[in-house]
């Protein structure tokens, strides 16, 4: 156990370096923005008003409750300080709610449908990558062309397909929302119901991409481990073919595995704008309203959202990881 | 390097995803030189027309009349106003106004268009019956008004002075003009979109776009991700280590993210497709960092490299001669697979709304997202997203296709 505490502790570390620097690119890079946001939601606010001094007035409330108007040191510390006490200002667009509500109302929402749909679409993907290594022939033939049709595809095409076959035409699943738009959340069967079906078209539109991608790594990753040494050696020792091929995948998975880690975050992007073809109520819808609305803190919040997010998916795996590859054990135990 | 590129060729996967994507190349080049529209230019009122030939009806009217005797003229005639679904709810209608079921026989239009005639009264009151189905029936009886008529229709003037009408001639029945006599005539394969764009000859220029923006990323990204490979692996120690930082850190801060955030940041007015495509390449090297670092650490201390060290080469000639042509595979694949992301990664974020900006040129991701934002796909209008992600995934496979044939050409354990 005591080398494995080196491994974490390294794993850690480094996941917060990461998040510190994430930080700091998110809190920088919208403060770039040439136009000044306050200047546009006052615009939108003072419509058909005439008076110059009200506006003047709106527009000092404004820079005043929204801190823009002080210098960037101080603006990152009282953003630090926020974002510590879950506080991430109010929301330029949608006014007077503020950010952490907007945010709560969404986040949910694509957790529930990414996460599982990533890991479903990543298990059957190495499955189907497994067997066509292993099986050749016919099921290899049909599956890797598929496959690279498929991952090449991207996430919202998917979507986009899905939604006409399966919505528009055959009509066995509704076409966007999180939930049917004549009902109140709640614990009836009724909500459940069309939550669920509501469910399916996202979430499977993102597993059939990810299988497409993670069938292919897999069978190049099976064929490579199958024509290993230890392959061989094993045959001619005569130990049975189902032993040998757990060997070769459970060799075969641990590329995956880093493979997930290192992908997770491209996928969760492609995601967000399958999400947003399906106007699913999760965070990809929320940014595209933010955008419409030069929302700057909702951007700001829901992107620090999604990275961390996927830094801490990315973490889990890498600790997972180390309890599935025997060298980290052996590596740490020097 | 001739028996390089022999081998390349004699790979299938690499031929057919070649072939493919110089398809697409020599039409987005030729496209252009045949059909001289401007690809933004709005040509129809109103959205979404279907694809088909478009002729002008006035220049129509004007054109060489030809007599053709036709059988089956009037019975398409009336099959194009009159469908199955219709039919159904004449017999509906005429039910409920009390004739006789089985006296209504929908396949005889004849007998159908009396009964409708004289028995249908637009005032009546049928209980039960919607106020859009009473609309409904309207609309049907106004479109069914002289179907059967074996008249032709008159052509009147208005005159100028006294505003009577005056005629100036007819068309029968069997009058036909030949298309290609008509002065004004315009095909829209494709039809057109929501603002009234003919979608073929967009889709051709969004194309174009789309491939110099991914080129132009792609190029970038491999710049960035091979100076810092070659650097990181070569020189290796403290520039490694602080290379390898930075592109650790990247690898693992979701790239779509700083995306979203860059583009957001540049504002809409500066957001050009070449902006974007620059946007896209600095923030997409990290792979073609990693894998030219790890190729480079492998080359480093190979025999002809510490010769030409020996030799007194400067690192800049040991570079280009000793390294850079053993990993050239590599970094062309690399290339191959970057262009790919970034034509995916610009769909994704014109999808967002944070493309090029919308007035001066289309690109893939844009047209997607107009389609999208006019809910083509929910209307059925099939022309105006399909043939975009047809294109997209197109590109995509063919690009990944010739990347694995290379793949296979230069590492044999992958070969079938």
């Amino acid at each position: 156990m005591k080398g494995y505490r080196k491994y974490f502790l390294n794993k850690l570390a480094w996941f917060l370096v990461t998040f510190v620097f994430a930080f700091l690119l998110n809190f920088i890079l919208p403060r770039l923005m040439p136009g000044d946001p306050v200047a546009a939601i006052v615009a939108r606010l003072a419509q058909g008003m005439t008076n110059t001094t009200g506006v003047q007035a709106i527009y000092e409330q404004y820079t005043e409750l929204f801190g823009t108007n002080k210098p960037m040191l101080e603006q990152f510390f009282l953003y630090v300080r926020n974002v510590m006490r879950g506080d991430f200002g109010f929301s330029f667009s949608q006014y007077p709610r503020s950010v952490a509500d907007v945010l709560r109302s969404s986040i949910w929402w694509t957790v529930a449908l990414q996460f599982p749909a990533i890991i479903v679409g990543w298990l059957i993907g190495n499955t189907f990558g497994a067997l066509a290594a292993y099986l050749k022939g016919g099921f290899d033939k049909v599956l890797m062309p598929v496959s690279i049709f498929v991952s090449n595809l991207p996430a919202f095409g998917m979507a986009v397909i899905l939604m006409v076959v399966f919505a528009v035409n055959l009509k066995w699943f509704p076409t966007s929302g999180g939930y049917g738009f004549d009902l109140i959340p709640s614990f009836t069967w009724a909500f459940i119901w069309s939550v669920i079906i509501h469910y399916q078209l996202p979430f499977w539109s993102i597993v059939l991409i990810a299988i497409g991608g993670q069938a292919i790594g897999m069978r190049s990753m099976a064929i490579y481990e199958l024509n290993a040494d230890y392959v061989k050696y094993s045959r001619f020792m005569g130990i049975k073919d189902r032993k040998i091929i757990g060997y070769v995948f459970r060799n075969a998975m641990l590329p995956q595995v880093t493979g997930l880690a290192l992908s997770i975050g491209t996928m969760v992007g492609g995601a967000l704008v399958a999400e947003i073809i399906f106007s699913y109520p999760g965070l990809g819808s929320t940014i595209l309203t933010a955008v419409r609305g030069q929302d700057y803190p909702l951007i700001s919040a829901a992107t620090l959202i999604i990275t961390v997010m996927v830094l801490s998916a990315n973490f889990i795996i890498e600790i997972l990881y180390g309890f599935i590859d025997p060298r980290i054990k052996a590596a740490q135990a020097d | 390097m001739k028996h390089t590129f022999q081998q390349v060729f004699h790979s299938g996967k690499f031929v057919f995803g070649f072939s493919i994507f110089a398809a697409i190349l020599l039409i987005v080049i030729f496209y252009p030189l045949i059909i001289k529209d401007p690809p933004l230019q709005i040509v129809g009122q109103g959205t979404f027309f279907e694809p088909g030939i478009y002729v002008s009806v006035y220049d129509s009217i004007a054109s060489t009349r030809y007599t053709l005797h036709l059988d089956d003229a009037a019975a398409k005639r009336v099959a194009s106003k009159l469908n199955e679904e219709d039919r159904l709810a004449m017999k509906e209608w005429l039910v409920k106004a009390g004739i006789p079921e089985n006296e209504i026989d929908v396949t005889d239009t004849e007998i159908l268009l009396d009964q409708w005639v004289n028995n249908y009264d637009p005032q009546k009151n049928v209980p039960g019956m919607t106020n859009a189905k009473r609309n409904y029936f309207v609309r049907l009886n106004n479109s069914l008004k002289g179907l059967l008529s074996t008249e032709g229709v008159s052509i009147a003037v208005k005159n100028a002075e006294t505003g009577v009408l005056e005629e100036t001639g007819g068309v029968k029945q069997s009058d036909y003009v030949n298309v290609s006599r008509v002065a004004s005539v315009r095909v829209l394969p494709l039809g057109t979109d929501n603002f009234g764009r003919d979608v073929l000859t967009e889709l051709v220029a969004a194309t174009r776009v789309s491939l110099q923006i991914g080129f132009v990323a792609g190029i970038i990204a491999t710049l960035i991700g091979l100076t810092l490979g070659l650097l990181a692996g070569y020189v290796g120690g403290l520039v490694d280590d602080a290379i390898m930082f930075v592109t650790n850190l990247f690898t693992v801060i979701p790239t779509f993210v700083l995306l979203i955030l860059i583009s957001f940041s540049i504002g809409q007015e500066q957001r050009g497709a070449f902006i974007i495509a620059v946007v896209i390449g600095f923030t997409s090297w990290v792979w073609t960092a990693r894998a030219v670092r790890a190729q480079v650490v492998s080359l480093r201390n190979r025999d002809h490299v510490n010769l030409s060290k020996l030799s007194g080469h400067s690192i800049g000639h040991i570079i280009l001669t000793d390294i850079l042509p053993y990993i050239a595979s590599y970094v062309v694949m690399a290339l191959i697979l970057q262009i790919s992301a970034g034509i995916l990664t610009e769909a994704g974020l014109s999808i967002l709304g944070l493309g090029p900006r919308t007035t001066e040129v289309p690109t893939l991701g844009l047209m997607m997202n107009w389609a999208m934002v006019y809910q083509a796909q929910i209307l059925g209008k099939w022309w105006a997203y399909f043939p975009v992600l047809l294109v997209i995934a197109l590109i995509t496979f063919s690009l990944n296709l010739m990347n694995t044939g290379l793949d296979q050409v230069f590492n044999p354990a992958l070969r079938d």
